[in-house]
This record gives C-alpha cells, structure tokens and sequence, in this order.
C-alpha cells in the first residue's frame, strides 16, 4: 500500500540534502559527551576522530580555527566535553558532529569532588585561623616534602641558601602525582615529625593541571597536614592554583620560592639587628658607669673625716673601671672580628678594585676604633689619677701635715674655734700631723 | 612546640637595653644587665654563625628512618 508520496523516487543526492536539512536544523546547538578514539590531523590542521561510548560511536571533526582555541590537547581514549552541531557530508553520506569547543570531562568530576571535600573539611573547622600554628622565627631545620628532582626542590635550596647559608634542610623525597602520591606524602609528614628532626615543614609542588594537583587534594593528605604538630607551608602549583592542602596549611605559599622566603629569614637582617642592640647595650652601660662615677665623685668631695672610707671608695672605684675596662676591650675584639669578616665578605663578593679601596677603608675605621677605645681607656684611667689626688687634697691628715693643727676642749672634745670661748686654764687637747698632746690655756688673744 | 629561643633571646636583650637606657638601675643591677646582654649578643652570634649548611634526605629503609647527605638531583 503505497502512497504518491512515498512513491517518490529520490536521487542519492536529493537524500542526503533532505537528511541534511533535517539533522542541520535539529540539532544545530548540542552537547556530547564521549571518548576519543581514532584521532587523526593531517597537515589541514584540522582534526577528526570518533567519539565513542560503550554503546556506539559518531565521526567528528575539529577544524583548525576552534582547535586553536582549545585549552588542551585532544588525545585518544581521554574523556572529552563537545558542543557543536550535526552536518551531513554528502560525498559520503557520513554525518559528523561539527566541533566548535570541548573541554576535557573529567575536570567536572574532579571539581566537583574538590568542592565537596572542601564544604566538609571547612565545615568540620580544619581551615580555622585558630588552627594555624606560627612558624618558627628562625628554624633549625627545615623540612622538605617534594619531588627530589625538578625545580621546586632547586628554587627553594636556592632561596634559602641565599638567605641564610647555614640553614638546615632535610628533604624528604615523594611522588607528587599519581596514585602512589597520597600515601608517601602522608607517610613523609609523619616521618618528619618524627623525634623532632625539623621545625618546619615545607610540602611543594610545580603547577599542574587538576588532575597533576590530586595528591594535594586528596583527603589524606589533608588530614595529614591538619594533624602535624610542625607548621606546614603549603606551595602546590602556580600562585593562582589553590588546592586544599592549601586550606590546611599553617601558611600558604603562592611559591615554592615564597615559600622559602616566608620560612627562612634573612641572616644579614638578623645580624644587623643584634648588632644594633649590642650598640645600643654599649652606649647604657658607659652613661650609667658615667652616672655612677659622678655619684662617688660628689660622695667623696662631701666625705671629710673617715680616711678608711675614702680609701675604700677609690677601691670600688678602681674595681668598677676595670670591669668597665675589660668590656669595652672584649667589645672592642669583637668589633675587631665583625669588621674583618665583613672584609672578608667583601674580598669574595666584590670586584678587587673595590674591595681594595673597601679594605682600606676598613683599616683606618678599625685604627680609628682601637685609638677612640684607647683614648677612652686613658681617659678613664686620668679620672682615676685625679680623683686620688683630689681625694688627698681633701684628707683631713694631709693638712695637719703641713703644719695645721686641730685644738678640741677637753673633756668634751669640742673643736676649738674662736679663742674669747676660752678661760684661763681650761686644758685643751692639741693634735698635729703625728700624735698629739694636751695643754692648759695660758692667756687668751684676738689677732 | 616549644618557642623558638633565638626569638626569646632577641627579646630578652631587647628588655635589658630598654631598662639600661632607662637608667634606674643600680650600679650592680646595670653591670649584671650588661654582662647578660653581652652574653646573649655571644649567644645569638654563635646562632647567625656562616656555617656550612646541611642538605640531607630523609629516607625509609622498611621500618627505619635514615638521614643521608643529599648530592643533587637524581641522588
């Protein structure tokens, strides 16, 4: 039972124009998801291959211009997201999806595991601030976690090296991809925690894709983070790729040189630092000694009779700047040593006609420094002369000496100071600059 | 983990140049103030020394740890 349409004969051609139009105007935008198989480029630059479930399978081609713009390269067997359309090519009365873009499929699935894993263990509280150890200000030894080979592990020997040369690292060597990663990264934060050998712990990688990044996003690994009692520093991937052992860390590094920066101080600063306050010590201690020795200068001045304390006071006196001698002078070797290390630094880093000009330089700082400390020296060893002299100047004994004596009314000792006090007979007690005697008053006189 | 001593250092020296500058001390309380303070500046010295540093790697031969020198890639 026919009718006169179906009676239509058709041509080949006319078919496939008509099955064209169908298809062309059916599905002129749609997405297919599939894997790639048979890919082929010829010289065209265009690419064509199938794309294939376990049910079946559809020709596609990519022409040159969209695959330009792809993000990646289409491989065999990878699992791969297309939009495009349908078309008909009549030569061969073939279908074929039209490429415009694809992406690959398994970002979807690893992003979305990478949101959930997140959600969860932001949710149970391990991305706290609260959780986040500081890092040591200046760490014995560090410990690495990466690859042993590649430039991660080259970048931050680097920049640690450069500063502070003597800093300790301690690497511990794991794959950083794959499905062998998780478990050696974990087993290496475990192991450096181990007896304290590292006080900080550096877990880096270079940048990958998603995929290459997994091992950091990996439950595990988190964990394994999270529960190290030695901060972690995280640098996996470039600056703009954050995974969550990022979240975990104590700290997050865009780098794996910034890494090494944030972990590793720079000596020279901590030298200069030291060496600031050491300046700073120096300069106390010579304005308190200096506000000490004008006490015991105003004490002795006022001290009149008891010899014995005179002389015990230029003791602690003498016993005080020695001390103070002896500090400035141990100040003064290590000055000594500084400047001929820092001669040193500049004879290995710099050209030799400046290191020359530099290391004369130094040589008449340093005289200049040893004269200052030795004219302060003498200076403090004159204040002691005159002191003494000072001192003996005011001994009561030394003016009985030349000739001066000290009459006192007996029996009550009074010292005598004016004569019309005096009566006829009154027995008075003479001292002189060796011994004494007693008298009785003659006859008083005005002179 | 226990605090970082050269940190400790740095601020204990910071305190006794800051009471020296102060100057309420007595003449003992500043000589002792300035002894330790030199010995801590010693101390910290000592620590920023430019000595030779240690590159090593952290291995497990089965259920033990070993620490070996670490000669470059592919060590």
């Amino acid at each position: 039972m026919m009718d006169g349409f179906s009676q239509k004969v058709w041509t080949v051609s006319e078919l496939n124009e008509a099955v064209r139009d169908l298809l062309e105007g059916r599905f002129d935008h749609l997405w297919v998801e599939g894997e790639v198989a048979d890919l082929r480029r010829p010289s065209s630059g265009h690419a064509y291959f199938s794309l294939k479930d376990p049910g079946g399978q559809i020709r596609a081609v990519l022409f040159r211009s969209s695959a330009a713009v792809l993000k990646f390269r289409l491989e065999d067997g990878m699992r791969v997201l297309c939009r495009g359309r349908l078309s008909v090519y009549p030569v061969r009365g073939e279908y074929q999806l039209i490429v415009s873009a694809a992406e690959p499929s398994g970002i979807g699935a690893l992003q979305r595991a990478f949101e959930e894993l997140k959600a969860r263990l932001e949710a149970e509280g391990l991305f706290d601030r609260s959780r986040k150890k500081p890092l040591p200000f200046l760490p014995r030894r560090i410990g690495v976690v990466t690859s042993p080979s590649g430039s991660v592990l080259r970048d931050i020997l680097h920049v640690a090296g450069r500063r502070f040369p003597s800093a300790d690292i301690l690497i511990a060597p794991v794959r950083v991809q794959g499905a062998e990663a998780p478990p050696e990264i974990v087993r290496a934060l475990e192991d450096l925690q181990a007896e304290g050998l590292v006080d900080v712990i550096i877990l880096a990688r270079g940048g990958g894709s998603l995929e290459d990044l997994a091992p950091f996003n990996d439950e595990r690994v988190a964990r394994a983070v999270a529960a190290s009692a030695v901060p972690v520093v995280s640098a996996v991937g470039h600056e703009t790729d954050y995974t969550i052992a990022d979240f975990v860390a104590d700290l997050r590094a865009p780098t794996p040189s910034a890494a090494a920066e944030l972990v590793v101080p720079v000596r020279r600063d901590l030298l200069a630092a030291v060496e600031s306050l050491r300046g700073r010590l120096l300069k106390g201690m010579d304005r308190s000694a200096f506000r000490w020795r004008e006490r015991i200068d105003r004490a002795s001045q006022r001290l009149r009779d008891p010899v014995r304390r005179i002389a015990e006071s230029r003791l602690t006196l003498d016993d005080r700047l020695q001390r103070l001698q002896r500090l400035l002078q141990e100040s003064l070797s290590n000055r000594t040593y500084r400047l001929a290390y820092a001669a040193g630094q500049l004879r290995h880093a710099d050209p030799r006609e400046r290191i020359r000009r530099h290391g004369l330089r130094l040589e008449t700082l340093r005289k200049d420094l040893v004269r200052a400390l030795e004219i302060e020296c003498r200076g403090k060893r004159q204040r002691v002369g005159t002191n003494a002299a000072r001192l003996d100047a005011l001994n009561p004994l030394g003016v009985l000496r030349r000739g001066y004596a000290v009459a006192r009314r007996l029996p009550d000792g009074s010292l005598i100071t004016d004569s019309a006090l005096l009566d006829e007979g009154t027995l008075v007690d003479v001292r002189v600059a060796s011994g004494g005697f007693r008298a009785a008053v003659k006859d008083t006189y005005r002179s | 983990m226990a605090r970082d001593k050269f940190e400790d250092s740095l601020e204990k020296l910071e305190q006794i140049v800051r009471r020296m500058e102060a100057g309420d001390m007595t003449l003992d309380e500043s000589l002792k103030a300035f002894e330790e303070g030199i010995r801590l500046v010693r101390a910290m010295n000592a620590r920023l020394d430019d000595a030779e540093r240690r590159v090593e790697l952290l291995l497990r031969e089965g259920d033990l740890l070993a620490v070996k020198p670490f000669a470059g890639e592919g060590s």
